[in-house]
């Protein structure tokens, strides 16, 4: 219980972390076809935008205005790169994503060095909120749920009860529709990317502080945030929430799990000394994404929730 | 000879044009492999040549996958890198060996036992990743990479941890009087190598199968119609490309003699797909062209300018945005116009092309250098020629801001004086 | 000769709740020509896709020669020598003219999946692809890129790619579709001289093309056969004339002066 407690409420915060950022790239997928490699690019853009905000005013001000900018970088790539090799086919659209993430890689590393930077938690909300079963539980944390559930909130309100929302729903279900209904895609396109980025941007400032922001930042989270897309399935919000909780509470629940091999399929004679045997549940959690990545575009193509094959 | 017979000597390439489209490029690489060492090139030189030998291996097969068969591979490192593990530990066992299989078994040529690695896990991996084509292949593509990378670490009796496997190329019985010591001997290696790896994927495409991979690509539907599953094509293509890709493994264990699981891991994934569509995944030629280049500049660039990585990321944006072809397509549309004697027409707008390139290229250079040499924080400056150019100097602004707007003002009224031609 | 080439009963395809094909039963001999006419949205293609393996039947039964083909694989039907060409122009359009034929003749001519042969050295595979580039009249633009040939050209090359692999059952989606009178006249006698001796299903709208090649003509309306029989007795039948208003029932009558 002392550990499965909060490694519950840990999991399912860094499961709306990452759903912060997949959302993005769901809309981003769904609409456009565009699997978008440098999706976590902008995620890192966040935290490290965030962090030059922090230097020169607070964090308050890098919470508004990181994602903005973030969202505008998103933007300015969608109109002026990604439109132009749109015409090539989605095999070329990935690989200038993927090279785009090359890009920002080593311009965030000439920028802000290759070392991580200093990007700390407020000291407003550097503090112990409650005790859970006799450890501290930092009130950042919470703050995290905070900002999570409320961009949940707003997401599923614009997407729900406003105009725009509804022309975005059609779209990621019916992609080819909605230009038939009069309106200007490629401004469409160009907003979902830029509001996706933005998202990816917003869960960079929160989560840059909670984690470490750092050039690596990108490259650990980029094939995670894949994951959950393909998981979660095409076209399909609530899958990819379902899919970030879930892989933020195995993740999380796994590292918590010090039992071996030996110790579990003892009975079969491994033993815990073996190479096999001696591997922990602990050190597999980094593999488990990506056996369920595979497992799922191997039995369920279309993911958990979405409704057309990719 | 009946009519059709006849009809059909005209279809078919002459034996003139077979001996010139299919033997003299092979003969030529021949006496270019064979006469370099003539110029007597330094260690550092042979050192560079060895592992482009490798590279170009490796390059063209990932493009087996990607050109040819239209698969995109996150992963294809994975073979190089299982390959490159089986070839190490087949030098240990020849280094230990006293008799038997192992005692009798040249180094020179272990790249076969790479190729038979690389082959058993595109025949295992293969498997499931092979039932879908286009975004699901080139995920799963990506997770098996990831998967492989991590089993890398975890299993140190195969993979040797973070140190890796080590071996001792020096042992067993030489063949054709090298005994593999110094880097010039290793050169005549590679380049035995590099010719067999390129003539035989070469030679795979002549082949029934190797057509079948083109048609897969362009058409997987209707490759059904006439009698072929595109999954079993595809998972063929795939065994071969990581057969390739474990002959290359197998020349870098011996290269390197040093095998460590960074090498399944995703930056060489990635480095080779750069290498393949920057050099023209459309042409044969064109990832040897990649893998040259790539390889010099990870060399000698890197020893000019920190930023290197951040020049191929613009490279490779710059391909896949305004020459999809690649370098081959650049060099090809250039001598196919010299053909046809249309140089003359083309010749003003490349021209154009190249002084607006230059000019972007040259303005980016004085950016990217300045902020370098700022970014280490060491109190450096960036002084070519001289020159003292910090952000502070106004200078500076004036070296990046001319010639980058100058270069795409010409490039975009070209590039509007040709649409305006089409329309 | 009185073996059904093709043998469909009880045929039936769902999309949902939608039925687009509702119990077909229908019987090709060996060596006939079968034309399969009806208005737009009959369920034609689907059909064809059934047939060809394309699509998996809802119900009943797709014999081949007596063999049970309903839901095989596309090219498992294909082996057994069943082609089919499709409406919409489905050629390699990267490659040559010759390599678009050699690529169907490949798996016919025994060499599947080799990848120890040098294509070019397989002199029979050459031999057959000069062949039946010479019969649909396509030799001479043989080592043009398929995607450069012209419209007519391109739905030549799909039939040569269907007759490639030299399959005995031939089904023909459209071939004339969109083809100017002179160029359908050409295909006609193309398709004539190329399917001799081997049965063939098409589906077609231009009646001439129909009554000049089909030796019996089926009626589909709304996934049903409403008619099958001799061209004569089929323009007659009452229930086809209904089906066919205005213009197209024109059409059946300018089959006649054809």
């Amino acid at each position: 219980m002392e550990t499965f407690v909060p490694s519950l409420l840990n999991g399912v915060i860094y499961g709306l972390l990452l759903f912060m950022l997949s959302s993005g790239l769901t809309l981003i997928f769904s609409m456009m076809g565009v699997l978008n490699f440098a999706h976590a690019s902008f995620y890192m853009l966040g935290a490290y935008f965030a962090y030059t905000i922090t230097q020169s005013t607070n964090f308050w001000f890098a919470l508004i205005l990181a994602p903005i900018l973030a969202g505008l970088v998103g933007a300015g790539v969608e109109k002026w790169g990604l439109r132009k090799v749109h015409a090539n086919g989605h095999v070329a659209e990935l690989l200038f994503t993927f090279g785009l993430a090359y890009l920002i890689d080593e311009i965030v590393k000439i920028i802000w060095g290759r070392n991580a930077v200093n990007y700390r938690i407020p000291e407003a909300l550097d503090f112990t909120i409650f005790r859970l079963y006799g450890s501290d539980y930092p009130a950042y944390r919470i703050f995290m749920l905070f900002v999570a559930i409320s961009m949940l909130v707003a997401l599923w309100f614009l997407l729900k009860k406003t105009r725009a929302g509804l022309i975005i729903q059609a779209a990621l279900t019916h992609p080819h529709m909605v230009g038939h209904l009069g309106h200007n895609v490629p401004r469409i396109f160009m907003t979902v990317f830029g509001a996706g980025c933005a998202l990816a941007g917003l869960a960079g400032v929160i989560g840059g502080n909670y984690l470490v922001t750092e050039p690596s930042m990108a490259v650990l989270m980029g094939p995670i945030v894949f994951v959950v897309v393909v998981v979660g399935g095409m076209g399909s919000l609530e899958g990819a929430f379902i899919a970030s909780i879930l892989l933020g509470l195995l993740q999380t629940l796994a590292i918590s799990v010090d039992t071996t091999f030996g110790e579990i399929f003892g009975f079969l004679g491994l033993s815990g000394t073996s190479e096999v045997g001696s591997i922990s549940i602990a050190s597999l959690a980094p593999m488990i994404p990506f056996l369920m990545l595979v497992l799922i575009l191997m039995i369920r193509p279309r993911g958990l929730m979405g409704d057309r094959e990719f | 000879m009946t009519d059709i017979t006849q009809k059909y000597a005209n279809l078919a390439p002459t034996t003139a044009q077979k001996f010139r489209q299919r033997v003299l490029p092979f003969l030529a690489l021949a006496v270019v492999l064979a006469i370099i060492p003539m110029s007597g090139p330094s260690g550092t030189a042979y050192t560079l040549l060895n592992v482009m030998g490798i590279n170009i291996v490796f390059a063209l097969s990932y493009n087996m996958l990607l050109g040819r068969g239209g698969l995109l591979s996150f992963g294809h490192a994975v073979y190089f890198g299982l390959g490159g593990f089986a070839a190490v530990h087949a030098m240990d066992a020849i280094g230990s060996a006293e008799s038997g299989f192992w005692a009798n078994y040249p180094i020179f040529f272990l790249p076969v036992i790479g190729f038979a690695g690389g082959a058993l896990a595109g025949a295992v991996i293969g498997w499931p990743s092979c039932k879908r084509a286009g975004t699901p292949f080139a995920m799963i593509s990506l997770g098996i990479a990831e998967l492989i990378a991590a089993a890398g670490l975890m299993f140190g009796s195969i993979f040797g941890g973070e140190e890796g496997v080590t071996g001792d190329r020096m042992v067993g019985h030489e063949v054709f009087g090298l005994s593999l010591g110094p880097t010039s001997e290793v050169y005549w290696f590679i380049a035995f190598w590099t010719f067999v790896g390129v003539a035989g994927m070469f030679a795979f495409t002549r082949t029934p199968l190797g057509k079948l991979s083109e048609a897969t690509r362009d058409n997987p539907e209707r490759v059904e119609f006439i009698g072929y599953n595109p999954t079993r094509v595809r998972y063929l293509v795939f065994i071969f490309a990581g057969a390739f890709a474990g002959l290359s493994g197998g020349m870098a264990a011996v290269n390197y003699e040093i095998f460590t699981p960074e090498a399944l891991s995703l930056v060489p994934s990635g480095l080779v797909l750069l290498m393949a569509y920057i050099g023209g995944i459309r042409y044969f030629t064109g990832p040897i062209l990649g893998a040259i280049l790539l390889t010099y500049m990870q060399s000698m660039l890197s020893d000019f300018t920190e930023a290197w990585l951040l020049y191929l990321g613009l490279l490779f944006i710059c391909i896949v945005m305004f020459a999809p072809g690649g370098l081959a397509g650049v060099l090809y549309g250039f001598t196919d116009a010299l053909r046809a004697g249309k140089l003359g027409e083309v010749i003003g707008r490349w021209a154009g092309q190249a002084i607006g390139s230059a000019l972007a290229l040259f303005g980016m250079i004085i950016l990217v250098e300045v902020a370098v040499h700022w970014s280490n924080g060491f109190g450096e400056t960036f002084e070519p020629y001289g020159l003292h150019l910090t952000f502070g100097n106004p200078l500076t602004w004036v070296l990046i801001v001319v010639p980058v707007v100058a270069g795409i003002v010409i490039l975009r009224r070209l590039a509007n004086t040709e649409e305006g031609v089409i329309a | 000769m009185s073996e059904n080439a093709l043998s469909l009963k009880g045929l039936t395809k769902s999309f949902g709740p939608a039925k687009i094909i509702q119990g077909v039963d229908l019987d090709i001999k060996a060596g006939e020509r079968h034309a399969i006419i009806g208005p737009n949205g009959a369920g034609k293609s689907t059909l064809f896709n059934l047939i060809s393996g394309l699509y998996t039947p809802t119900s009943g039964s797709v014999k081949l020669r007596g063999e049970e083909i309903g839901g095989m694989a596309p090219f498992k039907i294909n082996r057994k020598g069943l082609s089919r060409s499709f409406q919409v122009s489905n050629i390699f359009a990267n490659m040559t003219v010759r390599e678009n034929v050699r690529c169907g003749v490949l798996y016919s001519m025994g060499y599947g999946y080799s990848f120890l042969r040098n294509i070019g050295n397989l002199k029979e595979v050459s031999e057959k692809t000069a062949e039946i580039l010479e019969s649909v009249d396509l030799i001479d633009k043989a080592n043009l890129p398929a995607v450069l040939l012209p419209y007519a050209d391109q739905r030549t090359l799909e039939i040569a790619i269907t007759i490639a692999g030299g399959a005995d059952v031939i089904l023909l989606d459209e071939p004339t579709a969109g083809m100017s009178h002179s160029e359908t006249d050409r295909a006609v006698d193309l398709i004539t001289k190329a399917t001799e001796g081997k049965t063939l299903v098409i589906v077609e709208h231009d009646m001439g093309v129909v009554f000049n090649l089909a030796d019996r003509i089926s009626v589909l309306v709304y996934g049903e056969i409403i008619a099958t029989g001799k061209p004569e007795e089929v323009r007659g039948d009452p229930k086809v004339r209904e089906a066919y208003l205005g213009d197209e029932a024109d059409g059946l009558d300018e089959g006649d002066a054809a």
